[in-house]
């Protein structure tokens, strides 16, 4: 994407009726580190990577627990995703407060797709500059939805989104078909395994590689490193997965792309 | 000549001492300006008691349809049972104009409810939940919803069945009862209701308890409702009566043990 005229302010359409200052938040959410998302009929799970600032300091924390039965993992800026944790947080104990009740993720999810898209209507706010895959079980199933800066929402059977998430998407196209019949620990596996190949450079181990689960009987919960150290190498050990192709890497497109571009817009899919 | 009147009307307010409230803003004795606000609160047209029994497809309630003023049985045909959506039943005994209006909070509520058409719903604990939350508050607003709440349902095939009141004490039981019921239809209860009592076992036992209170409660009127609450949905009796039974001896000839010539 180029600068072009129309891209100041939010408030602002272009002649071909795109906000650009939506698109650029959503290119914000394509510089964060993967964040990969996948469900079973019974369980959903969340796997990313957690970049490190450097080798003295901890890996980002990529993924948070909202309530008992919803979680969710954030790609792009950490800040933004962290304060809006805080808000589903809030919205599922007043819901809980009020009707005794677990808030269906559904309606968690549209009120924050509808918190977002006040910030692409206002002058004086910015919109979010991060994307959520939030993961949750309520009395319909377990879910697992997408949500953009946009302030659309998308559910999905699995997903990917960050940096190199196409190569993690190209993995789940193969295999999403056998995602509802696999069990709790096949999913996790299945998750690990996409994130891995959107990894650029390094090695996955228990530190950088962050995993929840949530499903039926089991409360969204991380799993300690330990645990996914293991499962890392036992992944090692098997070794019966032919090489995957690793797609081209993501990156900024090389034509120009200005605004007559006749593609539509990304929000708009 | 209109700035005679308002003159006029302002000279009015002044001899009656009567000033703008600072809070409510509305006219207010001079010398009542530093009591608290006090919420006139005591009930007008009530209703009595109201009981509820878990059986084996799901709730039962019953209520007579009586609403008293005072001491006077003004109103006969006072539905005091109301279904809630698809899952819940609710009965109340106590001021029946805020038992409408908890009616109005309810289906609003079930409303929006609906309105998300997400395959979501709210059960009978949840709405239970709600109420307790909303009666509670007003309580602590010194403004309370004069009633006592009856809640029973069916959702997933879990039966529910709870009590509120106007103080906000709520709990859940098998059986339970509102006003006098609670001292006349719970010791009956206690002995004689059973896990899965069939329907017919039900409504027995419930005429039992209603004609102990058409006796020996003044409130009560001899027209009532039972309502029933499945998995299907919920349902609610036409009117009826019961038998009652005068044919004592001592009625009969009430002069027997004391003559008397006047």
């Amino acid at each position: 994407m180029f600068r072009n005229q129309y891209d100041t302010d939010v408030t602002t359409w272009s002649p071909a009726g795109r906000l650009f200052q939506v698109e650029y938040a959503m290119e914000a959410v394509k510089q964060g580190s993967a964040a990969v998302g996948l469900r079973s009929k019974t369980h959903v799970v969340l796997v990313c990577v957690g970049k490190a600032n450097s080798e003295f300091s901890s890996h980002q924390k990529k993924i948070f627990k909202v309530d008992d039965h919803i979680g969710v993992a954030i790609a792009g800026l950490t800040a933004d995703g962290r304060v809006l944790s805080l808000h589903m947080r809030s919205e599922c104990i007043h819901y809980k407060f009020l009707y005794d009740s677990p808030l269906p993720v559904g309606r968690l999810v549209v009120q924050l797709a509808d918190k977002a898209q006040v910030c692409t209507q206002r002058s004086w706010t910015r919109p979010y500059g991060v994307g959520l895959l939030v993961a949750g079980l309520d009395e319909t199933g377990p879910h697992l939805y997408q949500n953009c800066p946009s302030g659309n929402y998308f559910e999905y059977q699995a997903f990917a989104i960050g940096a190199r998430s196409q190569a993690a998407k190209t993995y789940l196209e193969r295999k999403f078909e056998t995602f509802p019949e696999c069990s709790r620990n096949e999913l996790i596996r299945h998750g690990i395994i996409s994130v891995k190949e959107a990894l650029a450079e390094g090695k996955l181990n228990g530190s950088n590689c962050n995993v929840a689960v949530v499903g039926i009987g089991e409360a969204f919960n991380t799993l300690d490193s330990k645990t996914v150290q293991q499962i890392i190498d036992s992944l090692e050990d098997r070794a019966d997965e032919p090489p995957v192709d690793v797609a081209p890497v993501e990156g900024e497109q090389g034509a120009v792309q200005d605004d007559t571009d006749q593609a539509a817009a990304p929000m708009e899919t | 000549m209109l700035a005679a009147a308002q003159k006029d009307e302002k000279k009015d307010q002044a001899l009656k001492n009567l000033v703008g409230h600072p809070q409510t803003g509305r006219d207010c004795p001079f010398t009542l300006l530093n009591s608290p606000i006090s919420h006139t609160q005591y009930p007008y047209v009530t209703g009595t008691s109201v009981l509820g029994i878990k059986y084996k497809d799901g709730v039962l309630l019953a209520s007579d349809m009586g609403g008293s003023y005072g001491s006077t049985l003004r109103y006969k045909s006072v539905q005091r049972l109301k279904p809630i959506g698809k899952h819940t039943l609710l009965g109340a005994g106590g001021e029946i104009s805020d038992f409408q209006e908890i009616v109005r909070y309810l289906d609003e509520l079930i409303l929006y409810d609906n309105m998300w058409d997400d395959g979501n719903s709210l059960g009978p604990k949840e709405v239970h939940n709600y109420l307790n939350r909303l009666m509670y508050n007003r309580r602590n607003k010194f403004n309370p919803l004069w009633n006592t709440l009856v809640l029973g349902g069916v959702k997933n095939g879990q039966k529910y069945l709870g009590t509120v009141n106007m103080i906000g004490v709520h709990y859940e039981e098998n059986h339970v009862a509102t006003g006098f019921g609670n001292h006349l239809a719970r010791p009956i209860f206690r002995d004689e209701w059973h896990e899965d009592m069939t329907f017919e076992e039900g409504v027995k036992l419930l005429e039992k308890c209603m004609l102990v209170l058409l006796y020996r409660d003044r409130s009560a009127v001899n027209k009532l409702q039972i309502a029933k609450i499945t998995e299907e949905g919920a349902t609610i009796s036409e009117p009826y009566a019961i038998k009652t039974h005068w044919e004592l001896e001592a009625f009969k000839n009430p002069a027997t043990g004391a003559v008397g010539s006047w």
